[in-house]
């Protein structure tokens, strides 16, 4: 692995052309890397850090703060099993319990073929499903104590791949790429908003010639 | 979202979100679409900020502060920003999350009306990492609003210029705290700034003045503006006007959101009434209820008639906070729901703070091992005590330690657990066990 393949660097470049400073382009070149390895490989913080202009030490320190960058290798699968209030009301723990069993590891654990990472997650705002289950961050559920069934079926239509549809592989975020840079650039913008704001300051001191106390 | 929401009428943000394919530009401009924005651009900037003064539409993130005095706020230099806060995680809350994914095209025209009235010169919206979906919907809806050309150069021809940036998250709640959410969008791990500077109004994105909104706040603007601030601020009561989305969760028959007039529906109606919540599952009782996210404090069968108002709420000693209402009907352990409570402020402070990074750890183990049956009388004591320390006096609102509200936050449930349930906790005690049904802490 040599960090960003040569598309997804290129992709890279435009998402940093986005912001005023390229450090901000950090958490999503992260998601990318992702995307391409299902994990942030050493290398591809190295990428990272060289087209955002920081340390590589310092992409790490910040995607090491954050739950979904992951530094290690993860399953095809990510299964969130959200245990927060509305999910632990409704039968979450149980949730939990029955996917440890399901798929033979504990929470932070991988499946021996790769195919499914478990992980206890907080509130993915899915309550209405709740207890429910986040396969890459796609939502499925409710599966409550009494239906653990539509769980396993999940599992099993996950690694036949009926829902590659729905849920893509671990890492992809937004199938949707933005596809251009900023279209007004920022010198302009700025010129046009001192204009502005000279145009409002002349409005305001004529209303209040008019003695209306500037309101219209 | 999957399921019509069963809104009372005036539905202002989720009139779309139930239908088919009410993401699609095409849907949205049979709507009434983007005509909110051609209707703002055809009014000076401060026409546009004084309708949203009018209509006293307040923040719908959790602090509830007044959007137009947020924006009046921002200090007037030739580079500025709008952030749109897209990182809804406070627990049981879903209303963002519906919202990005329902109907992205009106959280856009929301965003550019806002940079119209403030002058921003990049808007960028924030969207937690964990909506993949949502960021999906919200790319693919902002590449359709710059063909259209209400994003962009010149937009529908008015002069007006704006580019929009869709940003992820990468899963931190600490990052919903508006300074955090700066910090994230500069590449940096989410820390809260230090205070002063107070608002990023002054001092914000890259050290320029920076207006961060909700994105139920920003949502509302479209219908603002078309329909004027006072036809907004008829609705509702007094500081809280229009409507609001609450997300009902726990053991109701009907959890979802639910878009109500504020102030003129109580917390009993909400749970009850057959085309919102539907009642408490199985005909149970209400043993409590959480009235807006996990930071609030705890309310009891005794406040189900309150209004779902924002200062009527405060003054009985919680908040309206994030709209996310939480029922526990009589089979639920109230040790157990605190400790998880605990646990998420545990796993989420971002460390800066000892008495956040400490108090939340040791709280997690005590009241753990109370639920585990572990636990010892005076270990009440010591949960008050721990919290005392945290929020000095236990107050509402609650005093802070900490650089962020994350820390006073955490005693909430805890100090709510225990005023209501002594008992319980201490049945746990006697036991040795959890008298109650469902799988325990591990």
């Amino acid at each position: 692995m040599a960090g960003l393949d040569k598309d997804v660097a290129a992709h890279a470049r435009r998402i940093v052309s986005l912001y005023p400073e390229k450090r901000s382009a950090l958490i999503p070149l992260c998601h990318l890397a992702q995307a391409q390895d299902g994990w942030l490989t050493p290398e591809a913080m190295e990428h990272i850090a060289e087209l955002v202009g920081v340390d590589p030490a310092e992409v790490a320190g910040t995607a090491s703060f954050y739950d979904m960058l992951h530094d290690k290798p993860v399953g095809r699968y990510l299964i969130g099993i959200c245990t927060n209030i509305a999910c632990l009301l409704e039968g979450g723990l149980e949730l939990l319990q029955h996917a440890e069993e399901r798929l033979g590891v504990a929470p932070g654990g991988t499946t021996e073929d790769g195919m499914f990472t478990l992980e206890e997650v907080e509130c993915v705002g899915a309550c209405d499903r709740a207890p429910c289950a986040a396969a890459n961050w796609r939502y499925f559920g409710p599966f409550r104590p009494g239906s653990l069934e539509s769980f396993d079926e999940l599992l099993a239509n996950l690694a036949s791949g009926a829902l590659d549809e729905e849920v893509p592989t671990h890492g992809v975020l937004s199938r949707t790429r933005r596809q251009r840079g900023l279209e007004v650039p920022l010198d302009q913008v700025r010129s046009q908003r001192v204009a502005e704001d000279a145009a409002r300051r002349r409005r305001q001191e004529a209303s209040a010639d008019q003695g209306d106390g500037g309101k219209s | 979202m999957s399921e019509p929401t069963g809104s009372t009428p005036p539905a202002i943000v989720t009139s779309r979100t139930w239908r088919q394919g009410s993401w699609e530009l095409g849907r949205y401009l049979q709507s009434g679409g983007y005509e909110g924005l051609r209707k703002a651009l055809a009014m000076t900037p401060e026409a546009v900020q004084a309708e949203v003064v009018t209509s006293n539409l307040l923040g719908r993130g959790g602090a509830g502060f007044e959007a137009g005095r947020k924006w009046s706020m921002l200090a007037q230099k030739p580079v500025r920003y709008l952030v749109v806060n897209g990182d809804e995680s406070e627990p049981a809350t879903f209303k963002d999350h519906m919202l990005i994914e329902g109907d992205p095209h009106q959280l856009i025209e929301g965003t550019v009306i806002a940079a119209y009235a403030t002058g921003a010169s990049l808007a960028f919206i924030y969207i937690r990492g964990e909506f993949a979906l949502g960021i999906e919907r919200l790319e693919a809806a902002l590449e359709d609003a710059y063909r259209h050309g209400a994003v962009g150069p010149n937009i529908f021809g008015s002069g007006f210029s704006l580019d929009v940036v869709v940003h992820p998250g990468a899963g931190a709640y600490i990052c919903g705290e508006e300074t955090a959410l700066l910090e994230s969008l500069e590449g940096k791990r989410g820390f809260p700034r230090i205070k002063p500077p107070y608002f990023p109004a002054a001092v914000g994105l890259y050290g320029a003045p920076t207006v961060v909104n909700n994105v139920e706040t920003v949502s509302n603007l479209p219908w603002i503006v078309t329909h004027g601030g006072a036809a907004f601020a008829a609705l509702g009561q007094g500081r809280s006007t229009g409507t609001r989305i609450f997300a009902l969760s726990g053991h109701v028959n009907r959890p979802g959101n639910y878009e109500i007039e504020m102030v003129k529906t109580t917390f009993r109606d909400l749970i009850e009434s057959p085309r919102l919540g539907g009642g408490v599952r199985d005909g149970r009782q209400v043993k409590a209820f959480i009235p807006g996210g996990v930071s609030a404090p705890w309310f009891g069968p005794e406040h189900l008639d309150l209004p779902l108002g924002q200062d009527e709420v405060g003054k009985a000693g919680s908040m309206l906070g994030s709209g996310a209402v939480t029922v526990m009907d009589d089979t639920t352990c109230a040790v157990r729901a605190a400790w998880r409570i605990t646990k998420f402020f545990w796993r989420e402070s971002c460390g800066q703070c000892t008495p956040c990074r400490e108090g939340s750890g040791w709280l997690e183990k005590v009241m753990r091992r109370i639920e585990l049956g572990q636990g010892r009388e005076e270990d009440l004591d010591l949960l008050i005590d721990a919290c005392d320390n945290i929020s000095p006096g236990l107050r509402w609102p609650p005093a802070q330690t900490t650089i962020c509200v994350l820390g006073p936050s955490i005693p909430s449930s805890i100090t709510s657990a225990i005023h209501r349930f002594r008992d319980e906790f201490l049945l746990h005690v006697k036991e040795g066990g959890c008298p109650f049904p469902g799988a325990l802490p591990r």
